[in-house]
């Protein structure tokens, strides 16, 4: 590792596909997060998704070449962060397993690994951020996204920060640690299925009676404000660190009303 | 049974359109997961058990052969018969073999899964053998001509006023002011009709929960009593067990049944947890004459040695299908085979192929809520990918699925490709997305926004505007 | 070739063992001479007075009813009123237990004894338990021409004497004393471990006491 005590760490950022095409604010809002924090951000060209789709849908190979690719792009710093649980979880617990039977790419991806961080936790487990000078006055729910969750731990992360911010008040939802119902092309392949699920959490959430969704994952918070949207809900949906970030001036993901 | 898992999709259409069905569904959400909650809470030393308990499966699959000799040899010695079947078709015959030799007429049964794995019931029918099933939910479900929608709960996809119907249906006995109304009363007229059944029965068949290989003991672990009632009472107890229940010791099995009461029901223990060695001895006053153990492979074997050997330390708690939210929206009988939820999705295809069971696998959102709660820690999303990459592989996948697959990692691996097509492709997108910042329908994404609208990307993609940033930030360092 | 031979030859070929393997026999052999315990809740390893208050606090979360009497002598005239103080028929089924055969029930004038297996038609049943455990509130019974297994599920009330001595920690402790008791590799016909009365929660997940066994269970605590 680079690191040396005084000097800023240089983070590598995986924008993760879904927040280059479709939020770049989230982009963003990680960089000032990062960079308050005493690090600098670097955006390796050469990225592009995690490979997830091929993963999940049985196809290694292709996973593994873009696992490689992005093993090369980022291994020269001292972290690497990810906005997001559910790409992190990949580049962080499932890039080592791609390369099972080589030796030298497993050593390589394992180190690789050990450097990967999702956004929030990053800020508080490894930077030791314990609060952000940011104001919001507003009531927010916040959904656990399963990957962050239950991969990579994150659940009283963000709740901490988000408790630093002035005027925010945060009402839990009913099982927030349900899955919401995206699981990738699982939402286009099984879409009744996604559908009834995503239909029980747009239901909690209603219930607990906030004005803004949050959560750290693109893909779950666009499944979800998609669905808040058409069944009118005027519930906005917003990433973690747009809120943590001060950066939530733009439209909520799916437009305001 | 008939399979209809090839039909998973369609099957789920119907379940979510079914009302009862729905209604029921919510009682697995409710009734489970606070439950098992609170008793692990009670146990400091739980995750420490799960882990004994991962590790002593582990050990006795390692040792398979030697344990089942072992275990065979002290059933022996205690005077019980040990029968092995490759097959369903062998075991129900060796199965009928009992029967027929015990003039048999009537047969009680224990709720067990390997049994509804093999078809027992129908076969039993067919050869002019009645099957009672005497725990109260495979009763019920007896009674509609139905199979178990969940491997512990088996009626968890009924209501109390649709089992009141079929009672009033079937025991025509029932005068009809008699109160039905709650579990309570349709609980009464099951024991009531059930009792003179027990004594009846010429045979009880009853599945197992472990094999003990020190001693040649089969265990069975219930609330209700029927599992004792069945084997205690006719004249031949019938074991069937398929071969990876098998624990090496009476130490190993009390580390087990730790973890599966908490995770199955939430109770600390289970009512009942027999262990049984053996027919009636010399001086007993009760108990059967015949101690039959019927060992199932049924593809166990070929499951060893590869990457779902993990599967094979399933305790059938049901913890996996009470947490898992495709569980919660179509029920068991979707699944369209015996076993339904995440431990289903990863046998099902090892069991029936994955030609048939495909799309269980792949009905999952890897939420990990299953891994995340499994007693004996398997990791069913792993699972469930490696079923995913062995479809692929063989190309199982439908075609338009491969080639949109294909397409995407065309362009995931050419980094400078792919940003060229976001750049020309997503600020036209942006621009359509309009004041509303929505799609309520796209063309190619259907799928998507036939149930939730597709939020519109918010402007030109990130790395367009991180490369302008960095340009500007160039200019005004030099 | 057998369909036995076939299952275990397909299982060392999948598990790539030899049949002859020294190390993998090693193993087995060893596991099951030792028959090590492994994590026993520290809830299960009470000193022996702390041990009974916790059987009966766990029997009673489980909804049985735990009574204590002093002496062995004390047990027939707790039945009766048990059976008094619930509206029963004054009768039991009883086994032919030695330690229930030496208390005085010729006391109880009118408590009828019915003496073998249950015939499925009692109200109430005796039994006396080989041992209990504290840690889970369970009853462990032992079959045997003495204790009749039909007596610890037909009957609608089952009476379970145990005696205070006899109450373990764990379940672990427990099957190392009948392990003892038999001989190693050795067991009763039957164990029945109970856990409280008899329940189902087969109709809309709804708890329900008495499904097929007893309905009620009620332990009598000798001594302690």
């Amino acid at each position: 590792m680079n690191e040396t005590t005084g000097s800023r760490p240089r983070i590598g950022l995986f924008v993760t596909c879904l927040v280059d095409l479709f939020r770049p604010t989230v982009g963003f809002a990680a960089v000032k997060l990062i960079e308050d924090s005493g690090c600098t951000v670097e955006v390796p060209m050469a990225q592009t998704c995690c490979g997830q789709p091929a993963y999940n849908s049985g196809d290694r190979a292709d996973a593994r070449a873009i696992a490689e690719a992005t093993i090369e792009a980022f291994e020269s710093f001292d972290y690497v962060v990810a906005p997001s649980g559910s790409c992190a979880g990949m580049l962080k617990k499932h890039y080592p397993g791609l390369f099972k039977g080589d030796a030298a790419w497993e050593a390589r991806a394992t180190a690789f690994s050990a450097r990967v961080f999702e956004l929030v936790s990053f800020l508080v487990d490894v930077r030791g951020v314990r609060s952000v000078d940011v104001k919001r006055k507003a009531r927010i729910t916040y959904h656990d996204s399963c990957s962050g969750l239950r991969e990579l731990g994150i659940r009283e992360q963000p709740r901490m920060l988000l408790s630093s911010v002035k005027g925010l008040k945060l009402v839990e939802m009913k099982d927030p640690d349900v899955c919401c119902g995206f699981g990738g092309t699982f939402c286009v392949k099984y879409s009744d299925i996604s559908n009834a699920i995503v239909e029980k959490k747009t239901a909690s959430i209603d219930a607990a009676g906030a004005e803004t969704l949050l959560a750290g994952d693109l893909g779950c918070l666009m499944n979800m404000a998609g669905k808040l949207k058409r069944e009118g809900s005027t519930v906005e949906a917003r990433h973690v660190a747009e809120v943590l970030a001060g950066m939530d001036e733009t439209p909520p993901i799916g437009g305001w009303k | 049974m008939d399979i209809t898992s090839p039909t998973f999709k369609a099957n789920a259409r119907v379940a979510l359109a079914d009302g009862q069905l729905q209604k029921a569904l919510g009682n697995v959400r409710a009734g489970f997961i606070d439950k098992r909650r609170k008793a692990v809470d009670a146990l400091p030393e739980f995750e420490e058990l799960r882990d004994r308990a991962r590790d002593i499966k582990n050990h006795a699959l390692e040792h398979l052969d030697l344990y089942l000799e072992t275990y065979e040899a002290k059933v022996l010695s205690s005077g019980g018969t040990v029968h092995w079947a490759e097959t369903a078709g062998q075991a129900r015959d060796i199965i009928l073999d009992i029967c027929r030799k015990a003039d048999a007429r009537t047969v009680t049964k224990g709720k067990s899964m390997i049994t509804e794995e093999i078809g027992l019931n129908d076969f039993l029918e067919k050869n002019g053998i009645r099957p009672v099933e005497t725990d109260l939910g495979e009763y019920i479900i007896q009674l509609r001509g139905e199979h178990p929608s969940h491997i512990i709960a088996p009626a968890v996809h009924l209501n109390k006023e649709q089992v009141e119907a079929d009672f009033r249906r079937v025991h025509d006995h029932l005068p009809d002011h008699r109160d039905l109304s709650e579990p309570e009363a349709l609980l009464g007229e099951a024991r009531r009709v059930l009792r003179s059944q027990y004594f009846e029965a010429d045979v009880g068949i009853t599945g197992a929960n472990f094999l003990v290989a020190e001693t040649g003991t089969s265990i069975i672990v219930t609330n209700e009593g029927n599992g004792d009632l069945t084997q205690v009472l006719p004249r031949v107890h019938v074991v069937v067990a398929s071969i990876e229940k098998i624990v090496p010791t009476l130490e190993d099995v009390s580390q087990i049944l730790r973890v599966l009461a908490r995770s199955a029901t939430g109770q600390e223990m289970s009512v009942y947890t027999t262990l049984s060695t053996g027919p009636r001895r010399k001086g007993d006053v009760d108990g059967p004459d015949e101690y039959h153990v019927v060992l199932l492979d049924n593809g166990r074997s070929s499951m060893l040695g590869t990457e779902f050997q993990d599967m094979l330390r399933c305790i059938r708690c049901g913890a996996c299908m009470n947490h898992c939210p495709v569980y919660h929206a179509v029920g068991g009988h979707a699944y369209g085979w015996v076993y339904p939820g995440p431990m289903g999705a990863v046998l099902t295809p090892s069991l029936i192929g994955v030609d048939k069971g495909g799309h269980l696998p792949n009905a999952s959102t890897f939420c990990g809520r299953c891994e995340s709660v499994c007693p004996m820690r398997i990791p069913l999303p792993k699972m469930m990918r490696h079923w995913r990459e062995r479809e692929f592989e063989r190309g199982l996948n439908p075609a338009t699925q491969r080639f949109g697959l294909g397409l995407w990692a065309f362009f995931a691996r050419r980094p400078r490709l792919y940003r060229l097509a976001a750049a020309l492709g997503i600020p036209v997108l942006s621009l359509l997305g309009g004041r509303k910042r929505r799609f309520a329908w796209l063309p190619f994404a259907g799928g998507w926004t036939r149930h939730r609208e597709l939020p519109a990307p918010e402007s030109r993609t990130f790395m367009q505007q991180w490369r302008d940033r960095e340009a500007v930030a160039r200019q005004a360092g030099r | 070739m057998s369909a036995r031979d076939t299952i275990l030859g397909k299982v060392r070929s999948s598990l790539h063992a030899g049949a002859n393997d020294q190390t993998r026999r090693k193993a087995v052999e060893e596991r099951l001479k030792k028959a090590a315990p492994g994590v026993v809740p520290a809830r299960g390893k009470l000193p022996s007075a702390q041990r009974v208050a916790l059987f009966s606090e766990m029997a009673g979360k489980l909804s049985a009813s735990v009574e204590h009497v002093r002496k062995a002598a004390d047990v027939p005239k707790a039945v009766t009123e048990y059976l008094r103080g619930r509206n029963l028929p004054s009768a039991v089924r009883m086994g032919a237990d030695p330690r229930l055969a030496a208390m005085p029930w010729g006391k109880q004038r009118a408590l009828e004894l019915r003496p073998g297996p249950s015939d499925g038609d009692d109200e109430a049943g005796v039994s006396h338990a080989t041992a209990a455990i504290a840690e889970t509130g369970t009853l462990v019974m032992t079959s045997g021409a003495e204790n009749p297994t039909t007596i610890n599920f037909l009957p609608e009330h089952h009476i379970v004497v145990v005696d205070a001595a006899d109450i373990e920690g764990d379940l672990e402790t427990v099957l190392a004393r009948i392990r003892k008791a038999y001989g190693k590799g050795r067991m009763p016909r039957t164990v029945n471990l109970i856990s409280g009365p008899s329940r189902s929660g087969d109709i809309e997940q709804k708890i329900i006491l008495g499904a097929h066994g007893p309905r009620a269970l009620h332990i009598i605590v000798v001594g302690g």
